[in-house]
């Protein structure tokens, strides 16, 4: 009897966790929501900023967001994915596997900021690109691709063993089942991985601070030298800079809001994605 | 057949880069978040009057604009400060020659909370007061409670112009509330009864009440005319002499119109 | 024949060396870091650099002691475990012990959405809306302090405290707990006493992913931490964790200066604190699969 009760307990407790995480979650994007969604017009998706950033729109830097992101897969996609494919598929078990694998595993975990530093340090000073889209790219793309190396990973690894035979069998050399078979019946899991990714990039902040950000420019980047505004920094400068504390918070919910948007739509497909395909390959 | 037309495509690219550059004289700010607004508000309004230009505007701090002005990596550079002897030396090694341009002028308010008795104090006693040696407010003739000091960043120009004309070198103490920008530090003064902070003319409100200052009141005149103590100028920085549309937009930030938008954004014009 | 097979080489010595990438860019990392901070330990010494309690780079002369920033850190790190162990390891278990197939084919891809929240936006809430609330409730000067920072990291941390966890708890055989149904225990007693200890070390993993994940947080701390140099004595006071430091500071440090290399340095410093979370990280779950005879 004393033991139902305390099963009874313990299972009201992690019902009020669960219900808290998602509570509090809740909150922030019910906050962003309900006060950006005042700011979302026609006008603010499609004009650039006014009026020492009190008016107008944020489309330059919406693209700006798009731009950087797209540039990071570039760079990241190719690499990761002929990373992961050497480790799946040509790799001989041994200690260059294992040093390969660490060094992805804590490149996955190194701060954000840090990665900064190196963009900084690398892109912007030692090759010369200058704080520009390039270096932003470069830099978010070495963020980016231990999560495309996993993802790739994982889809390659799903694919049967027995279908690699088939296609050797049939004289096919390594390459050609590489191409012909392995990498088209992995490639779901591994664009699901690549969303994924574009998610994550889409966000972050602290690379782009000393590598790509600008804090006002008018209409849209003219090359990939060009520094270019951003989502999610033009939130933090509008927060913490500027003379109009009270129309940039407006702003900045606006910002919020399309960020958040765009970043959970993303991700949401490629979750539901990634649900369908694990409960085919069941 | 494929090999023309890659010479018709690096055509089309060398011809749109030409255009590029012939259309849009692109000019590239860097520095002071102090300068910020009113870098971003000029440009703005001077790429509104003039087509051709193309101006882009970033923050990073005094030292990054200087830094990338001597690399070559901007074209004028926003400081709350004057230059420093070292950075000459490596501009002159660059073969960069840093031209000053004083574009306005910013007071630095030091502010209490509305309902403070405290309405006058001197430089040596708000130095006690951010080196922690008065450490409330009746042994300044207020009522009583333990002052809350609220600083700007160690990093900021703002600070560093602070502990100059004020501090005269000596440290903050460490216990302050450092804020990032001017606009937290009046929030915070406007919300604490026993605070004390210092912000830029720029961001004065209603909610916050300025101290005289050895009994002069931080104004645009007080600042125009020197008289009051705590005054800086802020620069922006060409390599040479300006020319092109550099010159024009120097020109325009110096011309009344420019002027009117300094003050505008709360600073103190020059005219 | 031998063309193709000249053609198989070559593919596989591409993939050979585009594999090193991840290696050499984190050696990168690591050589930069050094490069740029090693001068700061020449100059300030590194043990009055590591433990020098007064954080004053801008002041002539500079005192570049970070202890008050590394302190920062980890006091709100602590912060943020307190807050993502009980949300995040709870959650887990709800999901994977209670919750029903259909309410955990929900409930899991929502918290793997809630994961991709960007930290700006998180900082941005903490910023507009938790610095007031805690402003008033404690009747504070400012409710930018360690604990607005611990919260709102603790939070960010959860979801993938969670997803980890979940995944640990879900890699424990159903003959465990099976076996313990047999002898009469009560599905509490069952959770509680053999899948959290078969589990622990996958949970563990999950707690310092979380932890370093905190730790190395920059645009939330930023925002919302208050930015004090002091060493942290309550968690209603502001601080300033190494990551902020560095974000906000770079920008007014001169190109190659002392204050420059002291910034690279302090993020040597953190790259070292999340390497040996990381490893650690590694080498727990490592034993968790051998453990629970999965493949390693």
């Amino acid at each position: 009897m004393k033991q139902a009760l305390v099963q009874r307990l313990g299972f009201g407790l992690l019902f009020i966790c669960i219900t808290s995480t998602l509570f509090f979650l809740g909150l922030i994007i019910y906050f962003i929501f309900t006060r950006g969604i005042s700011v979302i017009s026609w006008v603010f998706l499609t004009q650039a900023p006014r009026n020492a950033m009190t008016a107008g729109g944020v489309a330059p830097v919406i693209a700006g967001t798009l731009y950087l992101t797209l540039g990071s897969m570039l760079f990241a996609v190719p690499l990761g994915l002929a990373c992961a494919i050497y480790l799946c598929e040509y790799s001989p078990k041994g200690a260059i596997v294992n040093i390969i694998r660490m060094s992805i595993n804590n490149l996955a975990g190194v701060p954000s900021v840090v990665f900064g530093l190196f963009g900084l340090a690398v892109f912007v000073k030692f090759f010369g690109f200058g704080v520009s889209i390039l270096s932003g790219s470069l830099t978010l793309g070495i963020l980016a691709l231990p999560l495309i190396i996993s993802a790739s990973q994982e889809a390659l690894l799903s694919v049967p063993q027995s279908i690699r035979e088939a296609s050797l069998s049939l004289g096919a050399t390594k390459w050609e089942t590489i191409k012909n078979i392995v990498l088209p019946t992995a490639l779901p899991g591994i664009l699901t991985g690549v969303i994924l990714s574009i998610g994550r990039v889409a966000g972050e902040t602290a690379p782009i601070l000393f590598t790509a950000a600008a804090f006002y420019l008018r209409g849209y980047p003219k090359s990939v030298f060009s520094e270019v505004m951003a989502l999610p920094y033009h939130i933090y400068a509008l927060m913490t800079e500027g003379a109009h504390p009270d129309k940039q918070k407006a702003i900045a919910y606006g910002c919020s809001l399309i960020l958040l948007f765009l970043v959970l739509f993303i991700s949401g497909i490629a979750i539901f994605l990634r649900q369908r395909q694990r409960s085919y390959h069941g | 057949m494929k090999r023309s037309a890659i010479l018709i495509l690096a055509g089309a690219m060398s011809l749109a880069l030409g255009f590029g550059t012939c259309f849009a004289e692109k000019i590239v700010l860097a520095g002071s978040t102090t300068v910020l607004p009113i870098a971003q508000k000029t440009a703005e309004v001077f790429m509104d009057k003039n087509a051709g230009a193309d101006i882009s505007v970033r923050g990073g701090g005094s030292s990054v604009g200087i830094a990338s002005l001597i690399d070559g990596t901007c074209d004028i550079a926003d400081a709350s400060r004057p230059i420093k002897d070292t950075e000459i030396q490596q501009a002159a090694a660059n073969g960069r020659d840093p031209v000053a341009h004083i574009v306005a002028m910013d007071g630095i308010a030091v502010v209490v909370n509305n309902s403070n008795p405290v309405s006058k104090l001197s430089r040596k006693q708000i130095r006690d007061i951010f080196t922690g040696k008065v450490s409330d407010w009746s042994q300044l003739g207020g009522s009583p409670g333990k002052i809350v000091v609220v600083s700007r960043d160690t990093s900021s120009g703002t600070f560093e112009a602070f502990g100059e004309l004020v501090m005269k070198g000596e440290k903050v103490i460490p216990g302050a509330l450092m804020q990032a920008s001017n606009q937290a530090v009046a929030t915070i003064v406007a919300q604490t009864p026993s605070a004390i902070g210092y912000v830029g003319l720029g961001f004065m409100t209603k909610e916050i009440k300025p101290i005289e200052i050895e009994g002069i009141m931080p104004s645009k005149e007080t600042v125009l005319s020197g008289k009051y103590p705590v005054t800086r100028p802020l620069f922006m920085y060409s390599n040479g002499q300006p020319q092109g549309m550099t010159k024009e937009y120097l020109d325009f930030v110096k011309s009344r119109e420019g002027q009117d938008l300094v003050e505008e954004q709360g600073y103190v014009g020059l005219k | 024949m031998p063309r193709t097979h000249l053609k198989e080489k070559l593919y596989k010595w591409i993939f050979t060396l585009l594999s090193f990438s991840s290696l050499i860019f984190l050696i990168g990392i690591v050589i930069v870091l050094f490069r740029e901070g090693i001068p700061i330990f020449k100059e300030a010494g590194f043990l009055k650099f590591i433990f020098g309690r007064n954080w004053y780079p801008t002041y002539r002369p500079p005192e570049f002691g970070i202890l008050p920033l590394i302190l920062a850190s980890l006091w709100v790190t602590a912060g943020a475990v307190i807050v993502c162990i009980p949300l995040g390891v709870g959650s887990a278990l709800y999901l994977n012990e209670i919750a029903g197939y259909r309410q955990k084919q929900f409930l899991k891809p929502v918290i793997e959405l809630l994961a991709s929240i960007p930290s700006v936006v998180f900082g941005f809430f903490g910023m507009v809306i938790v610095t007031p609330f805690l402003q008033k409730v404690f009747n504070l000067p400012t409710g930018m302090t360690a604990l607005n920072a611990s919260l709102i990291l603790g939070l960010m941390a959860t979801p993938t405290v969670c997803s980890i966890s979940e995944d640990a708890l879900s890699y424990v055989p159903n003959a465990f707990r099976e076996a313990s149904f047999a002898v009469g225990a009560n599905r509490w007693q069952t959770l509680t006493q053999v899948v959290i200890p078969a589990a622990g070390s996958g949970i563990s993993t999950a707690i310092i992913l979380g932890m370093s994940r905190a730790i190395g947080e920059t645009m939330t701390v930023l925002m919302v931490a208050g930015g004090a140099a002091v060493i942290p004595h309550s968690f209603l006071e502001p601080v300033r964790p190494m990551t902020a430091a560095i974000a906000a500071e770079m920008g007014e440090a001169p190109m190659g200066g002392s204050h420059y290399h002291a910034l690279f340095a302090i993020a040597l410093v953190l790259f070292l604190i999340t390497f040996v979370f990381n490893i650690a990280a590694e080498i727990i779950s490592r034993r968790f699969r051998i453990k629970l005879g999965l493949s390693g």
